[in-house]
């Protein structure tokens, strides 16, 4: 006996189907962004990278002086701690201050000490005028977000360095550099890599084998010593732009085999398939096929395998400026930043010189997260 | 496993032909040669060297012939009589000035290989079994951060801290009074002394990576049937983790102990530099610098035939553990 029945579906059970629903109709990058969105880490890696890359825009903005501002009275001053409040006639009022320094002469060491001196005070201001600087290179403005009230004061929050330039500045001019080292250099690197993955996957035969060998030999290298080797060619007294580009071909010179390995497997698999093999009795040529019909496929794992690239760049554009073979000054890079803290008399000095390196570590760690994120979101199978 | 030995050292034949070729590409690229710079720097204190001076020098250092011609006496030299040529600068033949600093770079290297292996397989085991645990939860930071940090910056904050809190550098592979010493008992002892503080800095990467490795592959591994029949047949779990999936985790494990290797040579160039050890590292550096061109060979080739030694010893280990290898 059939018995009638009203199916009331439960609230719990609607939501479910109307995301499958959804599910089904949604595009490839729409799934992403749903799976990518679950994965904690991997925000606050993307927020916390794309912010990185507003300070490197807005440097000129954000930094309270110049990169190469100089004070000769304030060399390897101690960072300041920047008080939002100060007590005046008993009452606490929003009036942010830095304390200046006191001078103590180290006769032993034969240098000069700064300790912070509590009873001076220094007004401090937001969106104070400052030094003119250029955003994009076509914005100008003398507008900083923070500095000394009265220009001509110390502040120097991170501390100051051999020639009395602010480290906080400077940092923050170095995100310009060497967040663009690691992009630009993975641009080159995956060009070399699309070209010669995809050649060796789409081909296969004894084209594949001899570029297989070919990386296979390239990984067995030891590349820092082979950067070093190749960054110490670079000729001397050429100008820093031309540095830059040196220093980033040679990191995607021995930067792409990875990224090709991931060409060429994702090649490999797709070769096979039916809209591949479609387009070819179309008439297309192997270009059109390769960049048409079948880069779209694995875009999404590209872009992945990219952003896990970038942190490998910038951690490797540090180190050899940090030799001193990479860029050099007049050029401001993290890397360069700790050249300064190169020897054992300088940290023991000033142990602030080291803290562009923690700039680094932020930087590295959030492209790993997000790269991890953007990995998982672009596999389907997970 | 004789046959597969002997096929992968054949096979590294025209991998060093490869890596001789490259190197000295890489060393021919910069403009000018060590005889230029020696021009120069005698003109700057007023001496003039004529040009006969200067070919004869280029003739008696072999920089006048084609490069060509160069690669060949040189690459023959080695092969021949191991003779990698003079250092220009110190007037030292190169393998008396390396053959130490090699040893101790393969020392090194090796020492912090298992090092590496003995901190982080008991930690990616710890973090598969108990995922999600407060352990684990610190084992992802911990591996997470140790890939992000640079590791000349953890040798240098080392240096800090060592200086600043306990009084003492921690730079050098040596006390001072045994840099120059033969090698004795004492000597072995003051290095094994000094040789932990480079080797934890140079771990730390490779640790962090391959926690991370482990515990993933582990993860796979905990899920399979076998565990589950193994476990009812009443193995110890301890027993049972270390008998079967952890000897399927190690597979992939191996086989990528020829990067981790290539790493740590790569690695230790840079921190020797932080911490001015008595290795390849800063004699590389140091001989870049000078244009010195047959040290700074001799030490690029050494590195990368070091390197290609290490991915040679980890294919035979591999093939050991895994016999599917051999008869490909």
């Amino acid at each position: 006996m059939a018995e009638a029945r009203v199916i009331t579906p439960s609230p719990e059970r609607t939501r479910e189907t109307r995301r499958r629903e959804r599910a089904v109709v949604a595009g490839q990058w729409q799934l992403m962004w749903w799976k990518f969105r679950r994965h904690r880490l991997a925000m606050i890696g993307g927020i916390v990278t794309l912010m990185i890359y507003l300070v490197a825009i807005f440097a000129g903005f954000l930094a309270p002086f110049s990169a190469d501002a100089y004070s000769a009275t304030y060399t390897y001053a101690p960072p300041q701690t920047l008080h939002l409040f100060q007590e005046t006639a008993g009452v606490w009022a929003f009036a942010p201050y830095v304390n200046g320094y006191t001078v103590e002469v180290d006769l032993n060491a034969g240098r000069r000490n700064f300790v912070i001196d509590p009873d001076v005070r220094y007004p401090v201001g937001f969106f104070v005028q400052g030094e003119p600087y250029t955003i994009l290179g076509i914005i100008q403005g003398n507008i900083h977000l923070i500095g000394p009230a009265n220009q001509g004061d110390p502040m120097f929050l991170l501390g100051a360095d051999r020639l009395g330039r602010d480290i906080l500045s400077r940092t923050i001019f170095g995100t310009q550099i060497s967040m663009t080292i690691g992009l630009v250099g993975v641009i080159f690197s995956l060009f070399f890599g699309v070209l010669l993955g995809g050649i060796s996957g789409y081909f296969g035969g004894w084209i594949d084998n001899l570029i297989q060998r070919l990386i296979e030999f390239l990984q067995s290298l030891p590349s820092i010593p082979l950067w070093i080797a190749l960054a110490a060619a670079i000729p001397p007294g050429i100008a820093p732009e031309q540095v830059y580009f040196f220093i980033t071909i040679i990191l995607s010179l021995l930067g792409w085999m990875g990224l090709a390995r991931v060409v060429r497997g994702r090649f490999l698999a797709l070769k096979t398939e039916d809209f591949v093999k479609a387009a070819r009795l179309d008439g297309c040529s192997p270009m059109r096929v390769i960049f048409r019909h079948m880069l779209p496929s694995f875009l999404s794992h590209i872009i992945a395998v990219v952003t896990l690239a970038i942190p490998g760049m910038i951690l490797a554009e540090t180190a050899l400026s940090f030799l001193g073979i990479g860029l050099r000054p007049p050029s401001v890079s993290w890397g360069v930043l700790l050249q300064e803290a190169q020897n054992i008399r300088s940290i023991s000095t000033a142990p602030w010189l080291l803290l562009p390196g923690l700039a680094v570590i932020i930087a590295v760690l959030s492209l790993n997260f997000l790269g991890d994120g953007l990995r998982d979101a672009a596999d389907p199978y997970l | 496993m004789a046959q597969y030995i002997l096929r992968r050292i054949l096979y590294m034949i025209p991998t060093l032909i490869a890596i001789s070729i490259v190197t000295f590409v890489v060393i021919s690229i910069p403009p000018g040669d060590f005889v230029d710079q020696l021009v120069t720097q005698a003109r700057m204190t007023g001496e003039v060297i004529s040009l006969e001076e200067e070919e004869g020098m280029r003739m008696q250092y072999g920089l006048g012939a084609s490069l060509p011609e160069q690669y060949l006496r040189w690459v023959s030299a080695i092969a021949t009589r191991g003779d990698f040529g003079i250092s220009f600068r110190l007037n030292l033949p190169v393998s008396q000035l390396v053959s130490e600093r090699l040893g101790l770079t393969f020392l090194l290297s090796l020492s912090s290989m298992l090092f590496i292996w003995a901190i982080a397989i008991p930690i990616g085991v710890y973090s598969a079994v108990r995922r999600y645990s407060p352990g684990d939860t610190m084992a992802t930071f911990i591996a997470f951060v140790g890939v992000a940090i640079p590791d000349f910056l953890i040798a240098l904050v080392l240096l800090y801290v060592s200086f600043r809190y306990f009084g003492q550098s921690v730079g050098g592979l040596f006390s001072p009074e045994f840099v120059e010493a033969p090698w004795s008992l004492a000597r072995v002892g003051d290095f094994l002394s000094h040789l932990w503080i480079p080797m934890v800095v140079l771990s730390i990467g490779g640790i962090a990576s391959l926690i991370r490795t482990l515990r993933a592959n582990m993860l796979d591994e905990l899920r399979r049937p076998y565990v589950t029949t193994a476990r009812t047949k009443g193995l110890p779990e301890w027993w049972l983790i270390i008998k079967y999936p952890l000897r399927h985790a190690l597979n992939p494990f191996v086989s990528s102990l020829n990067d981790v290797f290539v790493n740590l040579v790569s690695g230790a160039t840079i921190v020797s530099v932080v911490l001015s050890l008595q290795t390849m590292g800063p004699m590389l550096l140091e001989a870049l610098r000078n244009q010195d061109a047959f040290l700074a060979g001799g030490t690029l080739l050494l590195l990368s035939v070091l390197a290609v030694i290490g991915t040679l010893f980890s294919d035979i280990l591999l093939a050991w553990l895994d016999p599917r290898i051999r008869f490909r």
